[in-house]
């Protein structure tokens, strides 16, 4: 590792620190019909805050992700119940000595309802991060769950990144993707990202039109099995969002039964 | 039994364009990208093939990798429904573009077709009954790989090598490319090529669980390519084409 080269100036908001091993988890259960948060565990840096009856942000409460650090979240949505995970800020994630890793486990029970939507990750020069979702759904659950990921600071290169998505329903695959930024074979390729600086996607179950939809650099895919994959590149985080949003709504127009969640 | 020197020559079969199996109907998404510019010269294609080996290559290569692995320990008259079925459900989680399910299935059927002409087997005679519709065109070239005598790692290089020379061989005639100066950037992909293939042996190895011949398939590689799934539902909509995909 080549720290000269590759680590970006020292970050005033983010100083050095210690690798980190950090594992915070919310879980819901139906208390009387309604939602309760039963488990708010947080796990500095990985601090969770509730801002709503069924809303949970996630607030950094240090730097990074860094290299070296593990970070765990489980999510477990009790059956017939409601959540949404926000985050405040965006993830930058930094160089350190060793690889970051982040860990997503989430389980959605029978009619229970998950929206996951924080705030897009950021991969700074030099870092070198992992990030692995296993997300496990029951055959009603409803869920949104959007990813972005931005490639470098503004006139950055990007470190390397290697994420893994792996969504089952009922123990059926439904979508599986990696994706692997900071690659050369990628990169530049237009057949991967072409000349976008961000990739981003939402699956959504419960919501599956009867056809493809297609707009600049986003693409509203119905998946095989039930649920529905919006794909986007873009130029930066703003437009990233928009065609995201764009293709979440087309895809939710499809969604019968009139649930406004998620 | 088949001798490894049956497989070699069954390999080269299975990846020739000259296979009558509609293969050269595929542009592999060099079509779109040169209609939206996004490939104009030999430079451009390079990148190209390049991140299509790294992303759809690798995981054809794995698909049938493991389709070969299954086609290899097809018994006579044994059904197989099981297997076959979960292992396309596989390939369905990781093509999420319908354009590209439909072009990968419609591949698929095509060479069981005809495969199951030229080396009849249990092997294609299961994936035609579990999956009637067509499977996807990795599992259909790793069974026939299978059934031809070809061991996964021969099944991995077949299906690395077609995910580029389709679209190599669509560039020369769409941009009319020096079709020597496309075969030079195909040899430079050798390395890659073998890469791709070993990961997809390494990763078939991996996903042994408990006894030989049980497998958890849900671990092989699955890296996307979103400029491919774009540019493929755009093809759909372009209305002159000169390839199906």
């Amino acid at each position: 590792m080549s720290r000269t080269t590759t680590r970006p100036a020292p970050d005033t908001l983010h100083p050095a620190r210690a690798a980190v091993r950090a594992h915070a988890a919310i879980a819901t259960t139906l208390d009387g019909g309604a939602t309760r948060l039963t488990t708010l565990r947080s796990d500095p840096p990985l601090t969770l805050r509730q801002t709503g009856p069924t809303t949970v942000h996630l607030v950094a409460t240090a730097a990074g992700p860094l290299g070296g650090d593990h970070l765990e979240l489980d999510l477990d949505v009790a059956a017939g119940t409601t959540l949404t995970v926000c985050s405040v800020a965006g993830t930058l994630v930094l160089p350190g000595p060793g690889t970051s890793v982040l860990t997503v486990r989430a389980r959605v029970d029978e009619g229970a309802s998950l929206r996951f939507a924080p705030e897009p990750t950021v991969l700074a020069a030099g870092c070198a991060h992992r990030s692995r979702v296993r997300l496990s759904l029951a055959e009603d659950a409803t869920v949104l769950w959007r990813e972005e990921i931005v490639f470098g600071r503004y006139g950055e290169r990007p470190g390397r990144c290697h994420s893994r998505f792996d969504a089952t329903v009922a123990g059926t695959p439904l979508l599986r993707q990696e994706f692997t930024v900071g690659d050369p074979a990628t990169d530049d390729s237009p057949a991967v990202y072409g000349e976008a600086r961000c990739v981003g996607s939402t699956l959504l179950t419960r919501a599956r039109p009867e056809s493809s939809h297609l707009a600049e650099g986003c693409a509203v895919l119905p998946l095989a099995g039930p649920g529905t994959l919006v794909s986007a590149l873009a130029p930066d985080a703003v437009r990233l969002r928009e065609r995201l949003e764009w293709g979440e709504q087309v895809a939710l127009q499809s969604r019968f039964g009139g649930s406004s969640l998620p | 039994m088949h001798g490894p020197s049956q497989g070699d020559m069954a390999m080269l079969l299975l990846a020739d364009s000259r296979l009558p199996a509609g293969g050269h109907a595929h542009s592999g998404g060099a079509e779109e990208a040169v209609r939206v510019g996004a490939i104009t010269g030999p430079e451009d294609l390079a990148r190209f093939l390049r991140g299509r080996l790294a992303t759809a290559g690798l995981v054809s290569a794995a698909l049938a990798a493991a389709a070969c692995e299954i086609g290899s320990s097809v018994e006579e008259g044994s059904r197989e429904v099981a297997r076959w079925t979960r292992l396309d459900a596989e390939a369905d989680a990781r093509t999420s573009s319908p354009a590209q399910r439909e072009a990968s299935r419609t591949q698929g059927r095509l060479l069981v077709r005809t495969t199951r002409r030229i080396w009849p087997s249990p092997a294609l005679d299961s994936l035609a009954a579990a999956v009637p519709d067509g499977a996807h065109h990795p599992v259909a070239l790793g069974a026939a790989a299978a059934a031809a005598g070809c061991a996964p790692h021969q099944a991995a290089l077949a299906a690395a090598y077609t995910s580029v020379t389709a679209p190599a061989t669509a560039a020369v005639r769409l941009l009319g490319l020096d079709p020597v100066t496309v075969h030079r950037l195909l040899a430079d992909l050798a390395p890659a090529l073998n890469d791709a293939a070993h990961a997809a042996c390494a990763s078939l190895i991996d996903s042994v669980v408990g006894q030989e011949n049980h497998h958890d398939w849900s671990a092989l590689p699955a890296h996307a390519a979103p400029a491919l799934d774009l540019l493929a539902e755009q093809h759909l909509r372009t209305e002159v084409r000169l390839f199906v995909s």
